[in-house]
């Protein structure tokens, strides 16, 4: 054993000797492999071992006063804002994949469009997302700061995102299905709904779970649209801040820091816990 | 009753399908509607080249943040593509079985995490070291660009793997074949026929960086000046928005409006070269 090591240490000794570029190129990717674990790693433990210690049970009392400072309210916002996008965003998506991947014609003018658009839609940055929700839907509709000017404009921005999953999902269905379902006698309409969408449910609940990430995670968009008001809101029309919200009012206040370290803790485990199951799902689909 | 609802279906489908369209038109008409005519109003070079943004002096130049958010970008290009790419390449040819199947999922992590998190990360760990080695606020454009490349890594990555990935293996083993070492075959052969993929990478890259806000306003200092130097505080037309957008009014809050408007073209130019060297690479 410890032979073949040596001998795995020869030559690679070999192979190096002569030439210093390679070994300084091969030096290189491994430590960029290392630091960018690394960086991950240091985050995630900082994080952990600074806020674990702030989580105390009033941060998750029901009435969020300047005391306590719970994130209670925030976590309900947060709950309510991710269900009403997802509500919007989600039949929405996976119907215009419908239509991109089993009615339109491949290459029709339509479909280069849409694609254009959700690609433009996928790249504007959350802030423009937000000061638009702002424009439209606070001022112009008249909603002012409100749980559902914040999870309309959320909504336009995780669309994309489930658009895009959906269609890979329908795309991998095999062709034989359809066939074999059209060989039956059955119609486009049954055969998209009865044969090919079940078929595809694990690769959208991938996507809809990588977009429940994106909403729990974001704060630009909302600040200008759901506002910042740290209670449980009582209708579609009151204000509501999330989690990610309420971290950035208690940074900005700048006197909240263990309150923010233990609502980071929050925020991460929860992200840690969507990657898992989204990653979890894409595995089953892969191995199928 | 069938052929009813399928053509009915049809159409639920295709209005669906042209709700991203419609979404686009909305964003378009309403950014532009509420920010020209303030850029009219305050007169396109100087919102554009003005020097100086004091808004109760009715000041409203954006020049410094458009370069403060160039710089930044750049910074985080500077620091972010070149441990990205290598790090795509460790994932892609030399990472054994076992790693990979921790190191992707920690990728992906990595893109899931917060800006607000990041930004709370940057204020209370890389700020400090920034102020510690070289002195000053520690918030600057060191800082944010150390940041800001440490969010993109995720994008570069996970792009940069897959279109190594995809250059055909006998690139590889003919390289190899020659004699050329490990390296050489991978570094020579192989990421020259994946370069157009890396580079649209690249470019997704500076879309997301020019965009991110909430962490960027943590730790970039938020002076609107011009920047002179890595340990000069910036403030990025994002960070403008979101700092300002609170109380202000009037002709105040339309130029940042305006601000916005500038950010939405730059994005566009961005997603278009982006598209336009996707399709080179396909």
């Amino acid at each position: 054993m410890k032979r073949r090591k040596r001998g795995s240490w020869e030559q690679f000794w070999l192979t190096y000797k002569h030439r210093p570029g390679s070994l300084i190129m091969r030096i290189l990717v491994v430590i960029s492999a290392i630091l960018t674990a690394g960086i991950l790693f240091s985050l995630i433990l900082y994080i952990l071992v600074n806020g674990v210690v702030h989580l105390k049970p009033e941060l998750f009392a029901w009435e969020f006063n300047t005391d306590n400072m719970s994130m209670m309210p925030a976590i309900i916002s947060t709950v309510y804002i991710t269900a009403l996008s997802l509500l919007m965003a989600v039949p929405i998506g996976i119907f215009s994949a419908i239509y991109l991947v089993e009615y339109a014609k491949r290459g029709s003018k339509l479909v280069k469009i849409i694609r254009t658009t959700t690609e433009t839609l996928q790249g504007i940055p959350s802030i423009v997302y937000g000061l638009f929700g702002y424009i439209l839907f606070v001022i112009t509709l008249g909603w002012s700061y409100s749980l559902l000017a914040g999870a309309v404009t959320l909504a336009i921005m995780i669309l994309p995102l489930i658009i895009r999953t959906t269609e890979e999902a329908l795309i991998s269905v095999p062709d034989a299905y359809r066939e074999g379902s059209f060989g039956l006698g059955a119609g486009k309409l049954r055969t998209v709904f009865k044969i090919i969408l079940p078929c595809a449910v694990p690769g959208i609940l991938a996507g809809v779970i990588l977009a429940i990430g994106r909403i729990v995670g974001e704060s630009a968009a909302l600040i200008f649209t759901a506002g910042t008001v740290a209670q449980v809101p009582g209708s579609l029309f009151d204000s509501a801040r999330t989690l990610s919200v309420h971290m950035y009012a208690l940074l900005s206040e700048g006197l909240y820091t263990n309150e923010a370290y233990a609502t980071a803790v929050v925020l991460l485990v929860l992200v840690i816990l969507i990657n898992a199951v989204s990653g979890f799902i894409a595995k089953k689909l892969a191995t199928r | 009753m069938r052929k009813y609802s399928e053509s009915i279906m049809k159409v639920v489908f295709l209005i669906a399908a042209c709700v991203s369209i419609i979404a686009v038109i909305l964003i378009c008409v309403f950014l532009f509607a509420s920010g020209v005519p303030a850029i009219k109003e305050i007169g396109i070079s100087d919102f554009l080249l003005g020097n100086s943004w004091k808004p109760n002096q009715e000041l409203y130049g954006i020049f410094p943040m458009i370069i403060g958010s160039i710089y930044v970008t750049a910074g985080s290009i500077i620091i972010g593509v070149p441990i990205g790419l290598l790090c795509a390449v460790f994932m892609a040819r030399y990472c054994p079985k076992g790693l990979y199947r921790i190191l992707k999922p920690a990728v992906d992590l990595l893109a899931g995490i917060p800006s607000i998190v990041y930004g709370f990360f940057g204020l209370m760990v890389i700020v400090p070291m920034v102020q510690g080695s070289l002195g000053g606020s520690g918030k600057c454009l060191l800082t944010a660009s150390i940041l800001l490349g440490i969010m993109i890594l995720p994008t570069i990555i996970s792009v940069s793997e897959s279109n190594i990935r995809a250059v055909p293996e006998y690139y590889y083993e003919g390289s190899l074949a020659l004699g050329a070492t490990k390296e050489r075959s991978v570094f020579r052969a192989v990421l020259p026929a994946a370069k157009m993929g890396i580079l649209a990478g690249v470019i997704l890259g500076i879309g997301r960086a020019i965009g991110e806000t909430m962490a960027v306003v943590m730790v970039c200092g938020n002076q609107a000046i011009m920047p002179e130097g890595i340990t000069s505080g910036v403030r990025t037309l994002t960070a403008n928005i979101v700092l300002e957008m609170g109380y202000a009014s009037g002709l105040h809050r339309e130029a940042l409006i305006a601000t916005a408007v500038v950010l939405f073209v730059f994005i566009l130019i961005i997603n278009l070269s982006f598209t336009a060297l996707k399709r080179r690479a396909d």
